[in-house]
């Protein structure tokens, strides 16, 4: 307790990090350099800061690091195959689904956690499910279509 | 940023307690950290401590009797949400786990830290109570089963004593022939008003009464006194209306950033109505 060594597959790559027990998950990976994850709100509101923990979408500003421990941490990083774009990504700039952009990452992230455990959810479902993301400059229509569009594109291409 | 703590991961229910018992108020229960992690960073509140209770596998269960339904401390909302025998016993309170708060808290928070964190805006306590559940503590003195009416005792606060901590939920199966609704109105992350309505209703009437709860706008959720509505004819809007009036007579609303406290007891009405609506819209 109080300090301590965890280990996690930080975007697929093993990694060992010395952490404090009250330091928080978006600490950890914005301190390896991984600053696409965004805060805003630090209250599990706004969702600019979402990461996969083991598969599931959590708001980093509020989980600790040691909960990565054993698990594997998914950031907006770990999207892109090299140069090549995640059907997400395409689908948000094809549909124009941000301006300022500071929301993207955590609605990316949590729409790869909604198509990774549905990968056909109608709109409804979508709009449910990213309820918990907010963006203050788009409006939320072209998210939603970008989403559905990335839907069909991994359907078609698996 | 977070000031300094340390958190001890708790092989066991006894070795929570023990721990509970060493630091006393110094020490939180910790799961998903929803809560008591936001306390701490709006500087609300601060625990040296926190016991971690996610290592004891056991709590992290959901099984159900012939007529009981026990769901484990760490279950999370997403786990009950998602899981197959809540779904077929309990569907009501699946679909009220699924529109907790956001998919991020539903993924990491617990149905028990929502009850003994006592946020009086919150969906679970309503519906909870009336279905009669009942919380499973184990401490010192060994074990207690309170009824969550009863665990609740204001804002923020529960009878849970300083070296207990609740192990389980368990919910009374509902009859057959029961009805089970939960309406809730959220402008915000949490609910302004949340009904629960648990009712038997043969050709159109109330066999015996309904019962009916409303959270989220008091400090504790308030059971509307219904006896005077058994029997009575479900169908009628002027049954409804008395209802609806009866929900807001048993509230005293506090005026917040969700509302006025007349703002707050128009909706009381609102969805009183909308709950049996909802009751009356389901096949029995």
């Amino acid at each position: 307790m109080g300090r301590r060594e965890i280990q996690l597959r930080l975007n697929g790559g093993d990694r060992r990090v010395e952490v404090e027990d009250q330091m928080l998950l978006i600490e950890l990976v914005r301190s390896l350099g991984l600053v696409g994850t965004k805060l805003s709100c630090d209250t599990q509101v706004c969702g600019a800061c979402t990461v996969l923990l083991d598969g599931r979408p959590v708001s980093s500003c509020s989980t600790l690091a040691i909960e990565a421990d054993g698990k594997p941490v998914g950031t907006i990083e770990g999207l892109a195959d090299g140069a090549k774009l995640h059907p997400l990504q395409e689908a948000f700039i094809d549909r124009f689904a941000f301006q300022c952009g500071y929301c993207t990452p955590g609605m990316i992230i949590a729409a790869k956690a909604l198509l990774d455990e549905k990968p056909s959810p109608d709109a409804a479902e979508v709009r449910h499910w990213m309820e918990g993301n907010i963006c203050r400059c788009t409006g939320y229509q072209t998210i939603v279509d970008a989403v559905l569009d990335a839907a069909d594109q991994m359907r078609t291409t698996r | 940023m977070l000031r300094r703590f340390d958190v001890h991961r708790a092989a066991s229910v006894k070795e929570a307690v023990q721990l509970r018992r060493l630091f006393g108020e110094d020490a939180a229960v910790y799961a998903g950290g929803t809560e008591i992690l936001l306390a701490m960073k709006l500087g609300i509140a601060r625990w040296p401590h926190l016991i971690d209770v996610k290592p004891i596998v056991s709590l992290g269960e959901i099984s159900a009797t012939k007529d009981t339904l026990r769901i484990g401390a760490t279950a999370t909302h997403w786990a009950i949400e998602r899981n197959a025998l809540v779904t077929r016993v309990l569907p009501a309170l699946a679909r009220l786990e699924a529109n907790v708060a956001n998919v991020r808290v539903r993924a990491a928070g617990t149905l028990a830290g929502n009850l003994a964190f006592a946020e009086p805006h919150a969906d679970p306590p309503a519906l909870l109570i009336a279905l009669g559940a009942r919380v499973i503590l184990e401490g010192g003195a060994g074990l207690r089963s309170v009824p969550v009416a009863e665990l609740i005792t204001g804002m923020y606060e529960t009878t849970i004593a300083a070296d207990e901590l609740i192990v389980a939920i368990e919910l009374p199966l509902p009859a057959k022939d029961t009805r089970v609704a939960y309406v809730k109105f959220q402008i915000l992350e949490r609910p302004s008003v949340g009904v629960a309505a648990v009712a038997t209703v043969r050709d159109g009437r109330f066999v015996g009464a309904p019962t009916l709860v409303v959270g989220a706008v008091d400090e504790t959720p308030r059971t509307v006194p219904t006896a005077q509505f058994a029997g009575e004819d479900a169908r009628d809007a002027g049954t409804r209306e008395a209802l609806a009036e009866a929900a807001r007579a048993a509230v005293e609303p506090i005026a917040d950033l969700a509302g006025t406290l007349e703002y707050k007891r128009h909706l009381v009405g609102v969805f009183a109505q909308r709950a049996v609506a909802s009751l009356m819209a389901q096949a029995s």
